[in-house]
């Protein structure tokens, strides 16, 4: 049979609609592409894909399953190493990790190996009549801070063993970013509850409303009877530039955005969550948290949405895939910019103009690439005299996070680094005995797959831990 | 689900209800603040604990009904649930070394601020508090008030009831008199507390106030809650209210600027408590 050079596309709604709804982009293979993109993978022997990944499914295997029909078998494979597989198959950034190393791809295009997970994940969670079972008790209870990707994966990983676990949660809703950071046209809520449902099938036990920190510590749950305790307490508060005009009504952080959206559901009509709606937008920033939030910022009605990134884009961190959805999309990008203020609304006639405060526009001056940095970035420099200002009535500031204070002031002898992450142990133990951490509360923003391979490394030696007592 | 215990009217649009939730209780101290949702699909919106009974495992909120959320909330009765409740928030008042202290409330801020002042008569402090309403209907907590301090001053801004005039007026009558305090502490609307600060600045007195700032998750992720302290050397430094505070050093907000952010989403507030006593109104 002849090589397929590309990959089969992924059916997608037409950018002009899809502009105007939260329904999922990327619709998903059928059956029948599946199997003719399964049939594309060459089989070969040392199987370089599985070391790309972060929680090392058994790629080849799961796809030779598909090319022979069998999709349920699939999904058990993939199951055996990762617990969120409809989760991974949409938002994993393949093209860096697995598909970089396939053998197909040193000619061609790679398999689509995210797109047959997805395909996987879907095809059980429409089909399977049945939850995983519970697996017998193994005595042991470990607890579980954060409900986002690196802690349902640990909590799944040791349910799987027959620990009793229980993962605390500080919002109302589990998942984590998953629910209040990506929105619904990349990663349907619906999906997210599927795999929470399912670790709760396997005996997981989730608490929601329970701040570690604040209304438990750490070592009260110790005293409660864990045997270990994973932190996965995620990203933490926003950064923002420090430049003047950030307090003005209009400027949101990313996190406020998208939780306002998803979280809270300011997309739906009849959503009691107010939001800043229309209008003219700029998100600063150039990850897939900027892409997210200016997507969502155009679903909501903008008429128009920039986004205001500082380097070029061959050094824009989001997924190509993103960016390509974006700009089909019709978001506008303003490269090699960088925000000096932000410019607001004042009457000086009348304090009490209700219009006063409101954003009306972001000061801009143009950059250029200068020497690598430290990191091999090329260095961004002002060009002098480039100032511009774009008219806007919202601004996004998406440009990270730094780690939550909340555990470390008051966990006793929990170290963190200069940046204020948790300090691990390539097993994932933090300074603390028994206290292991993972995700973005060590590395501050990174990619859920990370969290998720975090969360298993943790999993591992907890049960290590715990077996050799 | 969290249940009310029980729910008491303090004045025409203030209730005060005590909600079952055993972790919060056990672990709440004054000037701490919980996030609550009244049912699923509704707005995060924090409360300041106005009290907790750890026998009993409730925690007192009080709340003026100014929205949707809260006019919904008040149409709970007791043995009706709250979907969530989670909490305790922020940090507690700091009563170190604090020995001879002035509370300052105003409106519904008085419900925020007599746990704080029966803390520091727990503690021995000799407390002054300084409670303002608008007019007569309006006064609240007067008699816990009474029980915690050493002087209870209440004031109506239209004299309708206890003494004419701002809280402001005895303050500086007080401050001028020589009265020392080691802090003074207060509690209300932004303009309340930007004037009580003015007031004790020549004096030298430390202010400290409960900010109130518009929040989601409260947890230190979304930082909508973000005000800016204005440093002695005119620096200016972000933080946030959710884990930085509350409380915050009176003299170095931006009380302008919080008072503009405090009105970000007046229109779309307006328009969804007027649908929601519409909603009542119909049923």
């Amino acid at each position: 049979m002849p090589i397929i050079p590309k990959k089969h596309e992924m059916p997608t709604q037409a950018p002009e609609v899809r502009a105007h709804n939260f329904d999922e982009v990327a619709l998903g293979y059928t059956a029948e592409i599946a199997v003719e993109e399964a049939q594309r993978c060459l089989n070969c022997k040392n199987r370089p894909c599985v070391s790309g990944c972060p929680v090392n499914v058994n790629i080849p295997d799961f796809i030779a399953q598909i090319a022979k029909g069998d999709f349920e078998g699939a999904y058990q494979t993939i199951q055996q190493t990762s617990s969120l597989p409809a989760v991974c198959g949409r938002v994993c950034p393949q093209e860096t990790q697995c598909e970089s190393k396939c053998t197909l791809g040193v000619k061609f295009e790679p398999v689509g190996i995210g797109r047959l997970e997805r395909f996987v994940a879907d095809y059980h969670n429409a089909n399977a009549t049945e939850l995983p079972q519970k697996p017998e008790s193994n005595g042991h209870r470990v607890a579980i801070v954060g409900s986002g990707p690196s802690g349902l994966t640990c909590a799944g990983d040791l349910a799987k063993k027959g620990y009793a676990v229980t993962v605390y949660e500080a919002l109302h809703t589990a998942g984590g970013v998953l629910v209040y950071g990506i929105p619904e046209f990349r990663l349907p809520k619906s999906i997210v509850a599927k795999e929470v449902d399912s670790l709760k099938a396997l005996g997981v036990t989730f608490e929601t409303n329970v701040i570690i920190g604040k209304t438990l510590t750490v070592d009260e749950l110790f005293e409660m009877g864990f045997e270990a305790v994973f932190i996965g307490s995620g990203a933490g508060l926003p950064n923002f530039m420090n430049i003047p005009g950030e307090s003005f009504k209009g400027v949101y952080s990313a996190n406020e955005f998208l939780t306002r959206s998803n979280l809270m559901k300011a997309y739906r009509d009849d959503s009691a969550t107010p939001i800043m709606k229309g209008g003219y937008v700029a998100v600063v920033g150039g990850g897939n948290v900027a892409m997210d939030a200016a997507r969502t910022a155009l679903r909501l009605g903008a008429e128009q949405v920039y986004i205001v990134y500082r380097r070029s884009m061959e050094e824009l961190p989001a997924r190509r895939e993103e960016v390509e959805h974006a700009e089909e999309e019709g978001i506008e990008f303003h490269l090699l910019c960088n925000p000096t203020e932000i410019l607001g609304f004042n009457n000086p006639e009348d304090p009490r103009d209700p219009r006063n405060g409101f954003v009306t526009g972001i000061r801009c001056v143009r950059m250029e690439l200068g020497e690598p940095d430290a990191g091999g970035r090329r260095r961004p420099v002002v060009i002098e005299g480039s100032e511009f200002e774009l008219h806007v009535d919202t601004v996004i500031m998406a440009i990270g996070t730094s780690p939550n204070p909340l555990i470390k002031s008051t966990t006793e002898g929990l170290e963190v680094n200069r940046k204020g992450g948790i300090i691990v142990n390539e097993d994932g133990l933090t300074s603390r005995e028994g206290v292991y951490a993972g995700g973005d509360a060590v590395t501050g923003a990174a990619t859920v797959i990370s969290a998720m391979g975090a969360g298993k490394v943790a999993a591992a030696s907890i049960d290590r831990a715990i077996m050799g007592k | 689900m969290y249940r009310i215990v029980r729910k008491k009217s303090l004045n025409p649009t203030v209730t005060q209800m005590e909600i079952e939730a055993p972790l919060v209780a056990a672990k709440a101290k004054p000037g701490q603040f919980i996030i609550l949702r009244v049912d699923e699909d509704g707005e995060r919106i924090p409360l300041t604990v106005a009290g907790v009974n750890r026998e009993e495992g409730t925690v007192k909120v009080i709340f003026q009904v100014v929205g949707a959320t809260t006019e919904r909330m008040n149409h709970k009765e007791e043995g009706e649930y709250l979907q969530d409740f989670a909490g305790p928030l922020g940090k507690p008042t700091e009563t170190e070394g604090i020995r001879k202290v002035c509370i300052v409330g105003g409106g519904v801020g008085c419900a925020i601020a007599m746990p704080v002042a029966q803390e520091f008569h727990r503690l021995g402090a000799e407390v002054t508090s300084i409670i303002g309403f608008r007019n007569k209907d309006l006064v609240i907590l007067e008699d816990e008030f009474a029980e915690c301090s050493d002087r209870l001053i209440v004031m109506t801004d239209d004299g309708s009831y206890a003494r004419h005039g701002n809280v402001t007026v005895p303050l500086k009558e007080m401050l001028e008199a020589g009265e020392k305090f080691d802090m003074i502490i207060t509690i209300g609307p932004l303009i309340m507390m930007k004037f009580v600060t003015l007031t004790a600045k020549p004096f030298g007195v430390p202010v400290t106030v409960s900010m109130n700032p518009i929040m989601i998750d409260g947890t230190g992720m979304c930082g909508g809650c973000r005000i800016t302290l204005v440093k002695e050397d005119g620096t200016r430094e972000t933080k946030f209210a959710c884990v930085d505070g509350p409380d915050f050093n009176g003299y170095e907000i931006d009380f302008d600027e919080a008072m503009s952010r405090g009105r970000m989403y007046m229109w779309f507030e307006r328009h969804a408590y007027e649908e929601t006593c519409n909603l009542f109104r119909k049923a």
